[in-house]
C-alpha cells in the first residue's frame, strides 16, 4: 500500500477546492485529490455572476448583502456567516479580477455588475445590481482563472483520483482526521494519503434527481464519506429547484435571462409572476418562481404537447443585446431544443439545481461533530458544506462567491492548523473498508444494474421528493429507497479490469447517492412546515415556533429517525444577529 | 461586449399571444434504431483497437453521449469514456465522430447520418488507455508550458485594475477554450510530431497575449516562436472547424505570429 505524506490534503478540485490551494500550496504541503481534471469540474457550468456590493453601477452595501441573503434563506441562514460572506465578497471578486478574471466592464472600464433575483437596494425597495459576471460564463472563467492560478503557484494535483474514504483516528480522546483513502482511476490502485489537516470541496449531489442541471459526476461523494464516519449532516431536507431548466433535458438557463429583461409565461401568455411577486416579479427567489411555475402546469396552463412546461420569453430584447449578455445559454436552446430565443419563448421547467445542505462548518470552514464542537483538522468548503450561509434557499450568485470566501478560509485554516499539528499515526488497516468494497464490487455477479437502479432512483425523487412535497410522498419515496438499497446489494457489473474500471466507480457513486436520498427524504419529513426550497402540501406554512432550527442527520446504528433504523435527528439553533424572522414577501 | 446598462428593453407586455405550436399538440418525438461502431480497447487484453458494433434505439433529439451511455448502462458496462457536464462545457468527452473531432454530448443524432453506422473512436495523437480515453498530460503539459496565468509588473492596486470594454473584448474569443483537444488532436502536424504546442497552447497564449492587463506577452512570445511553436502550424483549419466553442483558432494562431513579428528582436 503506497502512502503519501502531506500536511494538507485537499479533496475536489473545482472552484472551492482550488481557491483553497492557492493558499494552503503557498503556506504549507499541500495535494489536491481530484476525480476529474481539475477544469472539467461542474463550477465550470455556472453561467450568470458572482455577487458582491462593489457599489460599481449603482448604490449598494455588504449590510443590505446580508440582510437580502437572510430574507432569501427564508431566516434560517446563520446570520455571523452570511455577514462574514457578504464583507469578504468585495475582496472576493477584487482577488479574481487581480489573477485575471476577465470580467465584463463598465465603460468607465470597472467590473460591471447586473441584476440577480433576490438582490435588492436598502432591504428589498427594488432590485439592485450586484451580480459580477463574466458574459454567461462567469463559472467557467473562475474555474479557468483558478486553475492558471494553481499552474501558477505550482500546486500539486493528483487527477482522476477518487476519494473513497475519510481516515479517523483518536488522539487523546478527541477523534480527528488522520488522511484519505484514495483510488486511482487509472491502474485501480488505492493508496493512502496521510494528511494533519483534510478539506472537503467535492461538490454537490444533484444527481438524486432526474431532471436537474448537475454534471453527471455530481454524486455526493464527500458529502457521503463524511456521513459514513459518523459525522453529522446539516439541513440535507432544502435542496434548490432552479426555475429554468430546458424542458425535457434540464440543462441550465441562468437567471441571468430574466436579469437581463426575460419573462416567464404561461400557455395563455400571460406574464404570471406578477400575480405570485407583484413587486419584483420574475426575479422573486427561486424557490418562489419554481413553485410558481409548478402550480401554473398543475392547473392546467402549461405548454407544449403534455402541458408541462412553461416558457421563458426574451424575444423582446434586441438580439444584440442577447447575444452580448447571454451567448451561451440561447446556443443551449438552440442546440438541444431547436428553438431561435430571438423569436420564439423557450420551454422550461424547474431543474434541480443546488444543495443547500451538507456537511456542517462553522465561519473558519471547520467541520462540526455536533452541535457544539469541531473535528480538529477537517474543514469543507463549497457546495458540499453547509455553513450556513444559504439557510433553506440559496440566492442566485452566492454559491460562487461562497466557494471563494469559504475556499479561501478553509484553505488558510487548514494550513495553518498544519503548522502546529504533529503528522498523526494512521490506525490499522485503514484501507480496509475500502478494499473490501471495490474488491466486492469488481467481483459483483448479481442480476441488477447499476443503470436501471439509479433510473429508479431518481424517477422516486423527481415524482416524491421534487418541488412540492408530503408525507405520503416522501414515505413513498422512502419505501421505494428502501428497496432499491435491497436490489444495490444484488448489483451486477461487466468490468473486472482495473484500469480506468468507470463501470466500478459508478457502482460506488450510486451507493452514494442512495445513501444521500434517504438522508434528504429523512429530513423532509421530519420538517413539517415549508420553508425556502422545502415545500410541504400538508404544512404550508412556515411554524418558527416549532421548526426554526437547523436538523442535523447522524449515521447511528443505535437509533432511529422518523422510522429509519441506523439515523439519528437533531436540531441546531439558527444563528440570529441583527435581524429578526419577518414574513418573506416581493 | 459594450456594457450599457440603459441597453435593457422597457418593461414586457403582461400578456402575449403564445405560438401555436407550443399552445399542444406538437405530437411525439419519433424514435429510431441506430448502428454505432465503436473502437475498443481493453489495455489488459488487447494489443490494437477494435471495432465492435451495437445496435441501440434512440431519438432525434438524443445526442451521441445518450448513445454511449445506453450502450454503456444496458448492453455492455466495461465500455469506458470519459463525461461530465454533458452539455459542452466541461471538455471531458471530444472524441472522433464519422472522422471529426467532437464532443459526444453536442452533437445531436439527427445532425448526423443515421442510416449508416455511426463511427466512434479516441482522438488521434495522444497515447490512447482505454476504449475512447486518452492520455491527456502531454495535452496539459503544453499548456502549462506557454504560461497561461496573469503576468504583471508594478505594485498590486487596491481596487480592480481597470480595462476597457474594447480591450476586453480584444481576447473575449479565445476565453471560451475549455481544453477539450478537440483543436490539437485534430491537427496533423501534431499528429505527426507530438512535441509541437497545437492549437489549444497556442489559444491559451493568445488569451493573455492579447489581455491589454498582461505583461508577460515577450515571455509566451519567446515560448512560441520555438522550433515547435507557432510556425508549425500549417493552416489547414482542422483545429478551427473541430472547436465546440466555435473559437477562430486558425485566426488565433495567425495573430500570435504576427506579434511575432511585429515585435522588435
Ligand atoms: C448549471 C449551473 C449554473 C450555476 N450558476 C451559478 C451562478 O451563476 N452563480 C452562482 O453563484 N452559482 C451558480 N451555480 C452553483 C455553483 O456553480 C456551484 O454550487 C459551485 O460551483 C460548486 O463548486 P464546488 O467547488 O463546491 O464544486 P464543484 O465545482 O462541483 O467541484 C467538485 C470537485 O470535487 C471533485 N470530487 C467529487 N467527488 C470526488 C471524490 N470522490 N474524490 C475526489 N474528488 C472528488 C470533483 O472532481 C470536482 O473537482 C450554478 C450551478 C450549476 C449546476
Ligand atoms: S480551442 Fe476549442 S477545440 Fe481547442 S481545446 Fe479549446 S475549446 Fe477545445
Ligand atoms: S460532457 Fe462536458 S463537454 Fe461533454
Amino acid at each position: 500500500m503506497q502512502v503519501h505524506d502531506y500536511d494538507v490534503v485537499i479533496v475536489g478540485a473545482g472552484g472551492a477546492g482550488m481557491r483553497a490551494a492557492i493558499e494552503s500550496g503557498q503556506r504549507a504541503r499541500t495535494a489536491v485529490l481530484t476525480k476529474l481534471y481539475p477544469t472539467r469540474s461542474h463550477t465550470g457550468a455556472a453561467q450568470g455572476g458572482m455577487c458582491a456590493a462593489l457599489a460599481n453601477v449603482e448604490e449598494d452595501n455588504w449590510e443590505w448583502h446580508t440582510f437580502d441573503t437572510v430574507k432569501g434563506g427564508d431566516y434560517l441562514v446563520d446570520q455571523d456567516a452570511a455577514e462574514v460572506m457578504a464583507k469578504e465578497a468585495i475582496d472576493a471578486v477584487l482577488d479574481l479580477e487581480k489573477m485575471g478574471l476577465p470580467f465584463n466592464r463598465t465603460p468607465e472600464g470597472k467590473i460591471d455588475q447586473r441584476r440577480f433575483g433576490g438582490h435588492t437596494r436598502d432591504h428589498g425597495k427594488a432590485a439592485v445590481r450586484r451580480a459580477c459576471y463574466a458574459a454567461d460564463r462567469t463559472g467557467h472563467m473562475i474555474l479557468q482563472t483558478l486553475y492558471q492560478n494553481c499552474v501558477k503557484h505550482g500546486v500539486e494535483f493528483f487527477n482522476e483520483y477518487y476519494v473513497l474514504d475519510l481516515i479517523m483516528t483518536d488522539v487523546d480522546g478527541v477523534r480527528r482526521p488522520a488522511g484519505v483513502v484514495s483510488y486511482e482511476l487509472a491502474t485501480g490502485e488505492i493508496q493512502i494519503f496521510r494528511a494533519k489537516s483534510v478539506v472537503f470541496a467535492t461538490g454537490g449531489f444533484g444527481k438524486i434527481f432526474k431532471t436537474t442541471s448537475n454534471a453527471h459526476t455530481l454524486t455526493g461523494d464527500g458529502v457521503a464519506v463524511t456521513y459514513r464516519n459518523g459525522l453529522p449532516l446539516e439541513d440535507m431536507e432544502f435542496f434548490q429547484f432552479h426555475p429554468t431548466g430546458l424542458a425535457g433535458l434540464g440543462i441550465l438557463l441562468s437567471e441571468a435571462a430574466r436579469g437581463e429583461g426575460g419573462v416567464l409565461r404561461n400557455s395563455e401568455g400571460e406574464r404570471f409572476m406578477e400575480r405570485y411577486a407583484p413587486t419584483i416579479k420574475d426575479l422573486a427567489p427561486r424557490d418562489i418562481v419554481a413553485r410558481s411555475m409548478a402550480n401554473e402546469v398543475r392547473e392546467g396552463r402549461g405548454c407544449g404537447p403534455n402541458k408541462d412546461y412553461v416558457l421563458l420569453d426574451l424575444t423582446h430584447l434586441e438580439p444584440a443585446h442577447i447575444d452580448a449578455k447571454l451567448p451561451d445559454i440561447t446556443e443551449f436552446a438552440r442546440t438541444y431544443l431547436g428553438v431561435e430565443p430571438y423569436t420564439e419563448p423557450v420551454p422550461v421547467f424547474p431543474t434541480a439545481h443546488y444543495a443547500m445542505g451538507g456537511i456542517p462548518t462553522n465561519i473558519k470552514a471547520e467541520v462540526l461533530a455536533n452541535n457544539t464542537d469541531v473535528v480538529p483538522g477537517l474543514y469543507a468548503a463549497g457546495e458540499c458544506a453547509c455553513v450556513s450561509v444559504h439557510g433553506s434557499n440559496r440566492l442566485g450568485t452566492n454559491s460562487l462567491l461562497d466557494i471563494n470566501v469559504f475556499g479561501k478560509r478553509a484553505g488558510i485554516a487548514a494550513a495553518e492548523y498544519a503548522k502546529t499539528a504533529q503528522m498523526p499515526e494512521l490506525p490499522e488497516a485503514p484501507e480496509a473498508r475500502v478494499v473490501e468494497m471495490i474488491e466486492t464490487m469488481r467481483s459483483a455477479a448479481g442480476t441488477e444494474t447499476i443503470g436501471a437502479i439509479r433510473k429508479d432512483l431518481q424517477d422516486t425523487m423527481d415524482a416524491n421528493v421534487q418541488v412540492f412535497r408530503t408525507d405520503e410522498t416522501l414515505r413513498k419515496a422512502l419505501d421505494d429507497i428502501a428497496a432499491l438499497r435491497e436490489r444495490y446489494r444484488n448489483i451486477g457489473i461487466h468490468d473486472r479490469g482495473k484500469r480506468y474500471n468507470l463501470d466500478l466507480l459508478e457502482a460506488v457513486e450510486l451507493g452514494f447517492l442512495l445513501e444521500i436520498a434517504e438522508v434528504v427524504t429523512v429530513a423532509a419529513i421530519h420538517r413539517k412546515e415549508s420553508r425556502g426550497g422545502h415545500f410541504r402540501e400538508d404544512f404550508p406554512n412556515r411554524d418558527d415556533e416549532h421548526f426554526m432550527h437547523h436538523t442535523m442527520t447522524y449515521l447511528d446504528p443505535t437509533s432511529e429517525a422518523e422510522g429509519i433504523a441506523g439515523m439519528r435527528l437533531e436540531t441546531k439553533p439558527v444563528v440570529i444577529t441583527r435581524y429578526q424572522p419577518m414574513e418573506r414577501k416581493y | 461586449m459594450t456594457a450599457n446598462p440603459e441597453a435593457t428593453t422597457a418593461e414586457p407586455a403582461s400578456k402575449v399571444a403564445i405560438p401555436e405550436h407550443l399552445g399542444g399538440g406538437a405530437g411525439d418525438i419519433p424514435s429510431f434504431e441506430c448502428t454505432f461502431q465503436i473502437a475498443r480497447f481493453l489495455p489488459e487484453q488487447d494489443s490494437e483497437p477494435h471495432f465492435e458494433e451495437y445496435k441501440v434505439t434512440m431519438y432525434g433529439t438524443d445526442r451521441v453521449l445518450d448513445a454511449l451511455h445506453k450502450i454503456k448502462w444496458e448492453i455492455d458496462g466495461s465500455l469506458s469514456f470519459r463525461r461530465s457536464c454533458a452539455h459542452g462545457v466541461c471538455g471531458s468527452d471530444a472524441v472522433r465522430i464519422n472522422g471529426r473531432n467532437r464532443l459526444a454530448c453536442k452533437t445531436l443524432l439527427k445532425d448526423l447520418d443515421t442510416d449508416k453506422p455511426i463511427v466512434v473512436e479516441a482522438i488521434k495523437g495522444l497515447p490512447l488507455e482505454k476504449d475512447l480515453i486518452v492520455d491527456m498530460e502531454p495535452f496539459f503539459q503544453s499548456y502549462r508550458e506557454i504560461m497561461p496565468f496573469l503576468i504583471t509588473s508594478g505594485p498590486e492596486p487596491t481596487r480592480e485594475r481597470l480595462q476597457s470594454a474594447e480591450d476586453r473584448e480584444r481576447f473575449d474569443d479565445t476565453t471560451k477554450c475549455i481544453l477539450c483537444a478537440a483543436c490539437t488532436s485534430s491537427c496533423p502536424v501534431f499528429w505527426t510530431d507530438g512535441q509541437y504546442f497545437g492549437p489549444a497552447a497556442i489559444v491559451n497564449a493568445h488569451r493573455f497575449i492579447f489581455d491589454s492587463r498582461d505583461d508577460g506577452g515577450d515571455l509566451r512570445l519567446d515560448v512560441l516562436n520555438d522550433k515547435e511553436g507557432v510556425w508549425r502550424c500549417r493552416t489547414t483549419f482542422n483545429c478551427t472547424e473541430a472547436c465546440p466553442r466555435g473559437i477562430q483558432v486558425t485566426q488565433a494562431i495567425t495573430e500570435v505570429r504576427q506579434a511575432i513579428l511585429q515585435r522588435a528582436f
